[in-house]
């Protein structure tokens, strides 16, 4: 069985910037990362391929520089890495990127059957945590979001279990291969290449597929493929907090004001 | 001379099958990988005449004069062991053929010190019984230790016994220079037990001869030589690695140490010194590095079949628990601080072996506690340990003016490390140099957000890949902004770029800020307004990678004089001897879940020293700040407050109201 992890190539969002004139992010200089939800999507695809004797092809779409991260998950362990770029796919939202992934694994299972497709939860620049389950709807394939546990896999009765983690709750859940899931960061601790798998990923092919090969109807990818788009982008304003009391002279007073604020908008109960 | 070929036979076959064993094990060195070790010739020679035959390490504590004195008996008795062989064989060879003032002189001498480690044998077999230092596989009250010591003793009796029937039967005209056997011939009767006596002598000399090579005691053959091919640095640094497809990386087996580390492994004589000094050790971890040094002999002679007929070794060096194995809580134990090196009297060299083994889990299996995957994957990605992002590295400096470093014009760059740019209290440590600098008029300015982290903590954790990467880019970075005097705040900051990177070609002067405070302060460019006297008694406790690993122990203590008035107060244990707090060699990134917490224990020896009144410990690194801070906190002690030597240097310069 082929394995799918599809992994993104992210700006490491703790060092982008706004800028203030323009609204737009700036991104000079700011370093690269695999998006970390992906990571954890990637060591969850090795460890099912490893206890199903599965092979691990992992997609990322994306510039050419996005190769980093698919060298990435080669130094980890996958057999395989396709890079899908092309100016065409450029500009996308989620759904025109959900629809080149998508064709991008119809292709994989043609070659090889894929039975599980493996994305993080969501991204950490666009945060919409709507790939996954867009990959799922296009593919026709059940999804099953926010995973923090294969409970079990019955490949001969085709079904998978898993556990969703929710707000304050859990949910076990089964549902018929082939499948689509996305990941949370409590699902496992994502392994660090050896250095000899390092060493090789260097020398490794990593496919690169554009549209020549993967033929979509260009008005489903890309911008014109994209029905939302960024009109503005900005830091919130906060609004302006309050001094409660003169903490200095009457601490207990202070305290006992702020207590009774936070009582009365039910942020604390006694 | 049925005498003589009883002997003849008896020296032969010891002579035998001491040849045999020594062979046997020594020649399982050779299995280590190659290192050279034969550079420096004559440091290398003043060392082995200074800790092999000076016994310098091993006087270092009040007993080591019990060993002294054993050892230099048996070197001069080596004379008196070779006329007994000799004539035993060839009785007309002997030391009676010398001329009586020589002959005379040699038998005082012999006499003398036969006593001398008689006495002292007795002492270790008391100081045995007394004091007990063992582990699970390694004991000081082995039935080996006991057998080695009575052979020695029974050579000395059997010494006196046949000298002193010799006298009683008069046929020993220089008796005059024998007042120890004279003693012994009183009792001897008519000396009719001499042959009994010289039988003795015989069989425990041939049964040493050959019972040398299968125990511990081997070390009075390796010692010197391991003394001659001992490293010449601190180990403040570790060698490098050649990254290229097929090498492996690090010991996962015993033949992935060099022929030094196993040759070392045959050189303990498992005194326990080591084991003291370990701060791991002192608080119940796995570690403990004598044991680290038998489980590489142990291992090597397990897996020498195997090796001895090419196949790989079969017993793990890496594993569960075991006397031939170092389990993985063992390794991730140690602190780097180098104590133990510090306290072998043999020179031989544990934490190198430690990272080497970390090496081989880092970078062959990624096996490493969990807490330090986040490490690797800030280090790699933000250059800091806690994955802050690379562009507030200048957020430090919100409150003051601080100049960019231009090759040129500013005289030293202050490299700030990770904790002075990104540790809320460590913060404080940095402003209070930076302000102290401007004071003394030291032209000074910083990288600002190319700033990168040295590196330090990836290396001692055995991420040598991580390492090696974050090395070239700091040094290219260096090199490009020609960088040639350095002022670092961090221990471990300074050793990185003083020891670590001269290995990729760059020279770099590096001074720790205490260092240049008490010069600034000798020189009277620092001028105090005032005593320090508000901070109470002032312990300094010693930074391993300043002290120990770099031998700076003096300034910073001259910096708090020339500020407080006083000398420092000192830990019982300080300087060579200080007691880690616990953060050295990435041990500040982990949990310490295990046994007492190290930083704990060296607070409880600061209380000690310091007593109840308030007081302050003076530290030179973060690391140990950090630790200090949270190890009081943990022992509830209010009255100790914790502050860096820069910091107790600005209390000085504060105007007078």
């Amino acid at each position: 069985m082929q394995i799918v992890a599809c992994i993104k190539q992210v700006p490491d969002t703790t060092q982008v910037q706004i800028d203030p004139v323009t609204n737009t992010l700036v991104r000079e200089g700011i370093p690269f990362i695999v998006n970390p939800y992906d990571t954890h999507a990637l060591e969850t695809a090795l460890r099912l391929a490893d206890d199903l004797h599965g092979r691990v092809t992992a997609i990322s779409m994306g510039p050419l520089n996005a190769e980093a991260t698919l060298r990435r998950a080669l130094a980890l362990g996958v057999d395989r890495a396709v890079l899908l770029s092309d100016r065409a796919f450029g500009g996308a939202d989620t759904l025109a990127t959900s629809n080149v992934l998508a064709a991008a694994i119809r292709r994989l299972n043609e070659e090889d059957e894929v039975g599980i497709v493996l994305c993080g939860k969501q991204t950490i620049d666009g945060d919409t945590a709507q790939v996954g389950p867009g990959i799922a709807t296009r593919l026709g394939w059940s999804q099953l979001t926010l995973v923090d546990r294969i409970v079990n896999i019955d490949l001969e009765g085709r079904r998978i279990r898993v556990r969703r983690k929710l707000e304050g709750r859990h949910e076990i859940v089964e549902a018929p291969l082939p499948v689509t899931i996305t990941v949370v960061r409590e699902i496992n601790r994502p392994r660090y290449p050896t250095v000899p798998m390092r060493l090789l990923s260097r020398e490794r092919q990593i496919e690169v597929w554009d549209n020549r090969v993967l033929k979509i109807d260009v008005r489903t990818i890309g911008l014109k493929g994209s029905p939302t788009w960024v009109s503005r982008i900005f830091s919130p304003q906060r609004d302006m907090g309050e001094l409660i009391g003169d903490g200095a002279t009457d601490p207990a007073g202070a305290a006992k004001l702020l207590v009774e604020k936070l009582l009365s908008k039910d942020l604390i109960s006694l | 001379m049925n005498q003589q070929l009883a002997f003849a036979l008896l020296t032969l076959l010891a002579a035998a099958a001491f040849c045999v064993l020594t062979w046997r094990r020594l020649s399982l060195v050779r299995f280590g990988k190659p290192e050279n070790r034969l550079d420096h010739f004559g440091r290398r020679a003043w060392d082995m005449l200074l800790y092999a035959f000076g016994q310098k390490r091993v006087l270092a504590r009040p007993f080591g004069v019990n060993h002294f004195v054993i050892f230099w008996s048996f070197l001069i008795l080596l004379i008196a062991n070779s006329e007994f062989i000799v004539s035993g064989l060839l009785p007309d060879i002997s030391l009676r053929l010398l001329p009586d003032y020589l002959r005379g002189p040699l038998l005082l001498m012999f006499d003398v010190v036969s006593l001398l480690a008689l006495i002292a044998i007795v002492l270790a077999v008391v100081r045995r019984l007394l004091f007990k230092l063992d582990t699970k596989y390694v004991k000081r009250r082995s039935v080996e230790a006991f057998l080695i010591l009575a052979f020695i003793g029974l050579l000395m009796v059997a010494y006196f016994g046949i000298h002193g029937s010799e006298i009683a039967r008069g046929q020993e005209p220089l008796k005059g220079w024998m007042p120890i056997s004279s003693l012994v011939a009183q009792f001897s009767g008519d000396g009719a037990y001499e042959s009994w006596f010289w039988w003795l002598h015989a069989v425990v000399l041939c049964s040493f001869l050959v019972f040398l090579p299968i125990s511990k005691h081997m070390h009075i053959m390796t010692a010197i030589p391991n003394s001659f091919f001992a490293r010449l640095e601190k180990p403040n640094t570790q060698p490098r690695e050649e990254f290229a497809a097929g090498n492996t990386y690090g010991a996962g087996k015993v033949s992935d140490f060099t022929w030094k580390d196993l040759l070392d492994s045959f050189s303990c004589t498992e005194c326990g010194r080591c084991q003291e000094a370990c701060p791991a050790t002192a608080t119940n971890k796995a570690l403990n590095p004598r044991q680290v040094i038998h489980s590489v002999k142990m291992n090597l002679m397990a897996n020498a079949a195997a090796l001895e007929s090419g196949q790989e070794p079969q017993v793990p060096l890496i594993g569960p628990e075991g006397e031939a194995t170092n389990s993985i809580e063992a390794i991730w134990a140690c602190t780097t601080c180098g104590a133990c090196m510090e306290s072998c009297p043999v020179l031989i060299e544990h934490m190198p072996k430690i990272i080497k083994m970390r090496r081989n889990l880092v970078e062959m299996k990624s096996e490493f506690p969990d807490e330090l995957l986040n490490l690797f994957e800030n280090m790699e990605q933000r250059s800091n340990p806690w994955g802050i992002a690379p562009t507030e590295r200048t957020k430090w400096h919100t409150t003051m003016e601080v100049k960019d470093y231009v090759a040129g014009e500013t005289e030293y760059l202050f490299y700030i490390g990770c904790a002075g740019t990104f540790d809320a209290r460590q913060k404080a440590v940095t402003v209070a140099i930076a302000t102290v600098l401007n004071i003394a008029g030291v032209s000074w300015g910083v990288l600002g957000k190319e700033e990168k982290c040295c590196g330090d903590s990836a290396r001692r954790l055995g991420n040598e890949f991580l390492f090696d990467q974050m090395a070239r880019e700091n040094v290219e970075l260096f090199t490009a902004r020609k960088v040639t005097k350095v002022i670092a705040a961090c221990p471990h900051c300074l050793n990185t770029l003083k020891n670590d990177y001269r290995q990729y070609g760059l020279e770099l002067e590096v001074v720790h800020h205490s260092e240049l405070l008490a010069r600034l302060l000798t020189e009277g460019k620092i001028k105090p307004t005032r005593q320090v006297t508000a901070l109470g008694q002032v312990l300094y406790h010693d930074s391993c990678y300043l002290g120990r690993h770099n031998g700076i122990y003096d300034e910073p203590r001259r910096a708090i004089a020339a500020v407080t008035g006083a000398k420092p107060v000192e830990a019982a244990r300080n300087r060579e001897n200080a007691f880690c707090c616990g953060a050295g060699g990435g041990r500040m990134w982990m949990e310490e879940g295990v046994g007492e917490r190290i930083n704990v224990a060296r607070v409880g020896e600061a209380i000690e020293a310091l007593g109840t009144d308030p007081s302050t410990v003076c530290v030179a690194c973060p690391y140990c700040l950090t630790m200090f801070e949270d190890g009081l906190k943990d022992r509830d002690v209010a009255t100790i407050r914790v502050m860096d030597v820069a910091e107790v240097v600005a209390e000085s310069l504060r105007p007078v109201l």
